[in-house]
């Protein structure tokens, strides 16, 4: 398997597929038009396959036009705020010739909805776009045969407009999608290309569309896991550890009892509290005296980067090319430096949360998840169920950032459901989101780089670990390179992390840009040159050079050598198909230690922009996000104690921190669209770490670059 | 002891028995069902849960709900209109893509509009000033600025609700 295929397939651990039977599919479905499609990228298709997985083999998504003449597009992707429910459906609306008004987005039930491996990787729209509109197109076609026959014409005499079937040159003689669904029992698979539409001939892609879920988001009637009530619901508190791997030695439960109308479950190791009232719950849990033994703890947020060294597997060579013994010999300056990067938290605002009810051997799962798939696998197995008794339902999500693909909340839930033999609703505390997060990992990257007399990078010798791999490959034109990853994937091996780790919004891009592109600045100014000067000198990518110089256009950058003293960044990279280059501006008081970020353009070559205002709003929201695991965001803890379990010492970016963000986007119409949720966020690390040493002529080479951290450096 | 309490809920009378503490947040996502109040962090640091008492601001889920006696309370949920329409603050975070996945908003637009019922015309400084303490994980908060100063000007010259 291949470096790349191996990274997103980490993914894959936590959902397996569970594909629906035709039989049953077909049961669920009713009358209208459907037409059944596989997504997914070729490749990890068939890197499953290789790992013996099962894989849906007939399709995993399908769209239908009802006899209702609405449209329905079912998938097992859920909208968490990274807006796919408005970039899919404007998708399909377009190359089905209907008003975005009438297509219904229906996500993350695994009921209705094929199976789908999980919503990361910035794949929806890369992965999912081409064969939606492949069945649209389909669809499309279905309905101008059934329309020619209704016309009594040829296919080729007829036109479409919004959902509406037209002669061409007797404009009278027509019939509406609805019409010809009527009575309609129409299964189509989709076999072969079909002819898409132009990207010229788009009316809806490429225009900026506002969210279709905004309405309901502004009025409180969008409903989040924990918002769902079932009659005789009871909220769930559970015991929890200190600290990961400590052991219960004793418990007295006692106390909860006293509250009236609580009752106590276990089951192994697993003790909660049952109640109908939150707060009530809340009391009861507090009110259990429990010992553990806590292990002793080997680390904590200093000393990991040395254990992380120490443990690290053999490396595997990412990629390599030339020979570094030339390119030492090539350099005139070499420098070597380590970069650092703490544990990062998602913190989505939203916790975990699931409602689980278990009835008549059969459960009901609402998750904020995902990976609705992976729950009900997870759940099935916790039950004792067959998979196919398992319903798991997505409602919105309260922001995921790739940790909502680990829910054990939800096999808890189902298991005191089924043990109270009433709902059960587990909201995690914030505290507990904290604790349970699977966390970025800590990571550390050595880097090996020379440069000649000209300002060559003629030697670029590269180490990740931990962090992973994506990202980790440079894009410059370097003759003696080397790429190297230890440990690969953002999980780790049993005994490198004393906690979980796992993917967070672009994962391992963040830790690697931020390694590369504060090194290219370090070779820069070895050789003298502007920092935007030497990159351009040292790349032959065209998208890349495009990109900064776009961004250096709008930011109306000027050439100087750094340190200049403007506090001026640059940083560049390429993540999920996407290339990115960001310019900022920092003000750094050299007293505090603080950092004001005032300025950041990005800009941001994605290939065909589906929703180009949703697709601002993401690059946006990355800068904005970006700011904290650049300035405050790391985790403290003491071997597996967690010590930051809210907001008050785990600062996230607000909005006094708030640079003037100017984005700008290379539409580039011909080209197939790529990620857009994540990209913009992998440079705001070596971005703003360049600025700050354009500002004060220091260097931070650890994440986040905090107030202390600039005022040791600057000693 | 067990005690009634009478307030205003979005405008509608209301009464209800207390006989222990609790916190506003959880009266009224359960016992009113007005779920569009969001639990968040449950310390009072993000700002998810905010709503109006007396057109002040408050963190209901540090705020015992004994409080409320007498006063007045706003949610998410009574910003609507009677004849449906979206209060300007809600219009405005709609046509300014002023959100994400939402989880935060009820509580951006109630702290927003307790911002703006002090301050009609606020400065784009006041405006960070007076939202700094509402946490948005997403990163929509170059939007929700915008939205709040075009809602402002929208609604100067008289609040309507």
């Amino acid at each position: 398997m291949k470096k790349e295929e191996y990274q997103a397939m980490d993914f894959y651990d936590i959902a397996r597929a569970l594909p629906l039977s035709r039989r049953e599919f077909i049961k669920l479905t009713g009358g209208g038009i459907v037409i059944l499609f596989a997504i997914g990228e070729p490749s990890l298709l068939e890197a499953q396959r290789q790992r013996g997985q099962p894989l849906p083999d007939d399709f995993n998504a399908f769209l239908r036009i009802g006899e209702d003449g609405r449209v329905s597009c079912f998938t097992g992707k859920i909208e968490m705020g990274q807006g796919v429910i408005t970039s899919l459906a404007m998708m399909l609306a377009d190359e089905l010739e209907v008003p975005l008004d009438s297509v219904d987005m229906v996500m993350g039930d695994t009921d209705v909805c094929p199976w789908d491996a999980g919503t990361w990787g910035s794949m929806s729209t890369r992965f999912f776009g081409p064969p939606l509109r492949a069945a649209a197109a389909e669809a499309r076609m279905v309905l101008i045969e059934l329309g020619a026959e209704y016309l009594q014409t040829s296919p080729s005499e007829l036109t479409v407009e919004a959902g509406v079937i037209y002669n061409k040159s007797q404009r009278q003689k027509k019939v509406s999608y609805a019409q010809l669904a009527q009575g309609k029992k129409i299964l189509r698979r989709l076999e072969k290309e079909k002819v898409l539409e132009k990207p010229s001939d788009f009316t809806i892609v490429g225009t900026p569309v506002l969210r279709r879920d905004a309405v309901d988001k502004v009025t409180g009637r969008a409903k989040y896991a924990g918002d769902l009530r079932e009659p005789g619901m009871l909220y769930a508190r559970i015991l929890r550890p200190p600290a990961h791997d400590a052991k219960l030695i004793s418990v007295d439960t006692s106390g909860a009892k006293t509250i009236e109308g609580t009752s106590i479950v276990q089951d192994g190791d697993m003790i909660a509290v049952l109640h109908q009232d939150r707060e009530l719950a809340d009391q009861a849990l507090k009110k259990i005296n429990a010992q553990w033994e806590k292990p002793e703890a080997k680390v904590d947020d200093k000393t990991i980067f040395d254990h992380l060294l120490n443990v690290a597997p053999p490396g595997e060579t990412v990629s390599e090319g030339g020979n570094l013994v030339d390119g030492e010999k090539a350099s005139k300056t070499i420098i070597e430096k380590t970069y650092l990067n703490a544990y990062v938290a998602h913190a989505p605002i939203e916790t975990h949360a699931a409602l689980a009810k278990v009835e008549g051997g059969k459960a009901t799962i609402w998750a904020a998840t995902q990976s609705p798939f992976g729950i009900k696998e997870e759940v099935a197995s916790a039950l004792g169920l067959p998979a196919k008794d398992v319903h798991v339902m997505t409602p919105f999500v309260g922001g995921g950032f790739g940790g909502k693909g680990t829910n054990h909340q939800a096999a808890e839930a189902a298991k005191l459901a089924k043990m109270a033999g009433r709902p059960v609703q587990v909201t995690l505390s914030r505290a507990e989101e904290f604790f349970y997060d699977t966390f970025r990992p800590a990571a550390v990257v050595k880097i090996k780089a020379g440069v000649t007399a000209t300002g060559t990078i003629s030697l670029w010798d590269y180490g990740v670990y931990f962090a992973g791999e994506r990202g980790s490959q440079h894009f410059y034109d370097i003759p003696h390179h080397r790429t190297t990853a230890y440990s690969s994937g953002w999980r780790g091996q049993p005994g490198s992390h004393p906690f979980g780790t796992g993917p967070w919004r672009a994962p391992a891009n963040n830790t690697n840009t931020f390694a590369r592109e504060s090194q290219v600045d370090i070779l820069a100014a070895a050789a003298e040159m502007d920092p935007l000067e030497f990159r351009l000198k040292n790349l032959k990518d065209a998208r890349m050079i495009r990109v900064l110089k776009a961004a250096a256009e709008k930011f109306a950058w000027t050439p100087a050598e750094a340190p200049s003293g403007r506090g001026y960044g640059i940083a560049c990279g390429i993540d999920s198909g996407t290339y990115v280059a960001h310019m900022c501006e920092v003000e750094v008081d050299r007293k505090t230690g603080h950092v004001q970020v005032k300025r950041v353009i990005c800009a941001q070559d994605m290939g065909l922009s589906i929703n180009p205002e949703g697709a601002k709003i993401q690059m946006e929201g990355c800068i904005t996000m970006g700011l904290g695991y650049a300035l405050t965001e790391g985790i403290h803890f003491k071997g597996g104690e967690i010590l930051d379990l809210n907001f008050d010492t785990y600062e996230i970016p607000r909005f006094s921190w708030l640079p003037q963000i100017e984005t700008v986007l290379i539409d580039d119409r011909n080209a197939a669209p790529q990620g857009g949720g994540e990209p913009a966020i992998i440079c705001m690390g070596g971005v703003i770490a360049n600025a700050i040493f354009d500002a004060i002529g220091v260097r931070v080479f650890e994440l986040p670059m905090t107030p202390e951290r600039i005022k040791q450096a600057l000693g | 002891m067990k005690k009634t309490i009478r307030f205003k809920l979005n405008g509608e009378p209301r009464d209800l028995e207390v006989e222990r503490d609790r916190m506003l947040l959880w009266v009224l996502r359960t016992d009113f069902k007005l779920t569009g109040t969001k639990f968040g962090c449950g310390e009072g640091f993000c700002g998810a849960c905010t709503v109006l008492v007396n057109n002040e601001p408050v963190r209901s889920c540090q705020f015992p709900v004994a409080d409320i006696d007498n006063k007045e309370v706003i949610t998410i949920e009574g910003l609507v209109g009677n004849n449906g329409k979206l209060h300007p603050l809600q219009a405005a975070f709609v046509e300014h893509d002023a959100l994400q996945c939402g989880f935060c908003t009820s509580g951006m637009i109630l702290t927003a509009y307790g911002l703006l019922l002090k301050n009609p015309s606020p400065t784009r400084k006041d405006i960070i000033e007076g939202m700094d303490e509402n946490l948005c994980r997403c990163g929509a908060h170059t939007r929700i600025i915008q939205a709040i100063q075009s809602a402002a000007q929208n609604m100067r010259g008289g609040l309507k609700r």
